[in-house]
């Protein structure tokens, strides 16, 4: 559905996209992530038609981005970053000029339906400079899919609610994106995990990788991570821990718990408890636990930086 | 023509909505009316009859000071707001966006001047057999014609400069300049004196327009300064784009 060739953005003398390439099929929700000044926006903005990139191209449903931007621009649903709205129109007001701006047909009911969706029905007839952060960021995701469009770029859809309305608003995308195609940018990555089919991770206008939520982790997690904890002090059973066959590493995390990190297709935690046991102490917990993606993403962006000044001294 | 058409009834709901419209009609009647009161004074003094230039002219000029006021933000402020990102990616052209932007501060302009004609009707009472209709025709249209061209340079700096009171400063400086560029015209060589009149906006309105005389000439004047204005807003928008 989204393909993106080589797609390169200047500003002035900056990079901020540095021949991006990645696909998107139909139907699919993908987590774009990054840190802040990765290019997660412009890439938005670019594929929603508001900039054109220096070079390279993307290619939404077979037609160009820079020949049939009308004709993408018809098919796609935006939600900027920070949710421009016109403050002294009404909400229904609002959504009916972005419709007739569509040259929508029955926008009436498009904008009911719309409203329904977000749960502003009855809110409709107030002014949009009355609103919540999170009203707004509704009147908002109401005006993307007011069109009913293909693809939906969502700019942090996320950023600044509260937890519920974080929940609302995960759950709108998730219902959309059950028929459509989503591309949304977060730096929330717990909300990848319960998001999105695919993830991209981009840093400084590059991808970094391209993949499943589930697979990221297990391919770069090289095993898995066991937390145990004991009543009593669990300093002296570190040795141990490391002799047992698949155990790679272990640290201590406080007095009285340790994690150790176990080898793929090795299952430790049997010989974890008879050391405890034979120890004479409790074992109060001992459990799997995955490296969260804020671990990888980590990992993946210090990797970089170690890759790129391995690079430099080369060229020294 | 229908993007044109919805783009500038939302611009005409939001002056309605708005008290700078609203301070910029009220000193526009006020400032007509007392010039109006001053002159009919005048008139009953001398006992000489009130034309309707009286009324006319100083509308003209008032709208140097008022248009920018109207159209400063009409682009600025979309831009700070954030809100042109979400007009400039739902399926419209560029300069659809312009001239809809023009043709709704052109209409609030047109139905201001429908309000000052109140004015010559109330003249028309007092003087017999009644003012010269064909000076008050001609005005008004030399009138319009001078707004809507004013009205697109307006539109131009606003599209140019995100603040939009830099946008007022800019849009009255220019309206001014073009208003009284052929002052300095005896200091400057025949040719150039020529060029300095033709570009002169007040060489177009008052030895024609205000007189009675409709000429070809200035309307094709003004209706070019118009389009070539909304032109270069055009490309400033999509120049916005690139940056």
């Amino acid at each position: 559905m989204i393909e993106v060739v080589g797609l390169s953005k200047d500003y002035g003398t900056r990079r901020a996209l540095d021949g991006l390439n990645f696909n998107i099929h139909q139907g699919e929700i993908v987590g774009f992530l990054g840190p802040n000044g990765a290019g997660k926006t412009t890439t938005m903005r670019i594929l929603a038609g508001y900039l054109p990139p220096t070079s390279g191209t993307a290619i939404i449903d077979s037609k160009d981005l820079i020949k049939d931007s009308l004709a993408i621009r018809r098919i796609t649903g935006y939600l900027p970053e920070t949710v421009p709205l016109y403050n002294d129109m009404s909400i229904r007001s609002y959504l009916t000029y972005m419709g007739n701006l569509r040259h929508l047909k029955k926008v009436d009911q498009l904008v009911d339906r719309a409203l329904t969706k977000v749960d502003l029905l009855d809110r409709a007839d107030g002014y949009i400079g009355n609103l919540s952060k999170g009203m707004r960021q509704r009147v908002g995701f109401a005006q993307a899919i007011l069109h009913d469009p293909d693809v939906l770029l969502l700019d942090e859809p996320t950023i600044g609610l509260d937890p519920s309305q974080i929940h609302e608003i995960r759950n709108l995308i998730k219902e959309y994106g059950k028929q459509k195609t989503i591309l949304f940018s977060t730096h929330i990555l717990s909300e990848v995990q319960q998001l999105c089919d695919r993830v991209l991770i981009i840093n400084k206008g590059r991808i970094l990788v391209e993949d499943s939520p589930e697979q990221l982790q297990m391919r770069l997690s090289g095993g898995r991570n066991v937390v145990i904890r004991v009543n009593g002090s669990i300093a002296p059973l570190i040795n141990a821990f490391k002799k047992v066959k698949g155990i790679t590493g272990a640290t201590l995390l406080g007095d009285s718990a340790a994690q150790v990190t176990v080898q793929p297709d090795f299952e430790a935690r049997p010989e974890i408890a008879r050391i405890v046991i034979k120890e004479g102490l409790d074992l109060i917990e001992l459990r799997g636990a995955d490296l969260s993606l804020e671990q990888i993403f980590i990992q993946l962006t210090a990797d970089e930086k170690t890759s790129a000044s391995t690079a430099s001294n080369h060229l020294e | 023509m229908r993007n044109i058409w919805t783009i500038s009834k939302r611009e005409i709901t939001h002056y309605l909505a708005s008290p700078v419209a609203y301070l910029a009609a009220f000193a526009l009647m006020l400032i007509i009316g007392l010039i109006f009161f001053t002159n009919i004074q005048v008139a009953f003094l001398y006992t000489s009859a009130p034309s309707p230039e009286f009324i006319i002219a100083p509308i003209a000029f008032l709208l140097i000071f008022l248009v920018p006021a109207i159209t400063m933000g009409s682009i600025a402020d979309e831009y700070k707001t954030g809100t042109l990102e979400t007009i400039m990616t739902a399926p419209l052209r560029d300069w659809e966006l312009i001239v809809g932007k023009w043709l709704g501060a052109v209409f609030f302009f047109g139905g201001l001047l429908v309000f000052t004609w109140i004015f010559p009707l109330i003249l028309n009472q007092f003087v017999d057999p009644g003012i010269d209709q064909g000076i008050l025709i001609s005005g008004y249209l030399g009138v319009f014609l001078l707004m809507s061209a004013f009205v697109s340079i307006g539109i131009f700096t606003s599209s140019l400069l995100n603040n939009s009171i830099a946008s007022y400063f800019l849009t009255f400086a220019i309206l001014l300049l073009l208003w009284m560029i052929s002052a300095p015209s005896q200091a400057a060589t025949p040719s150039g004196n020529e060029i300095l009149k033709y570009l002169d906006f007040s060489e177009h309105f008052y030895p024609t327009f205000l007189t009675g005389v409709i000429d070809l000439k200035d309307i094709i004047f003004y209706l070019s300064a118009t389009i070539v204005m909304l032109f270069l807003g055009t490309a400033s928008l999509e120049a916005r784009r690139w940056k």
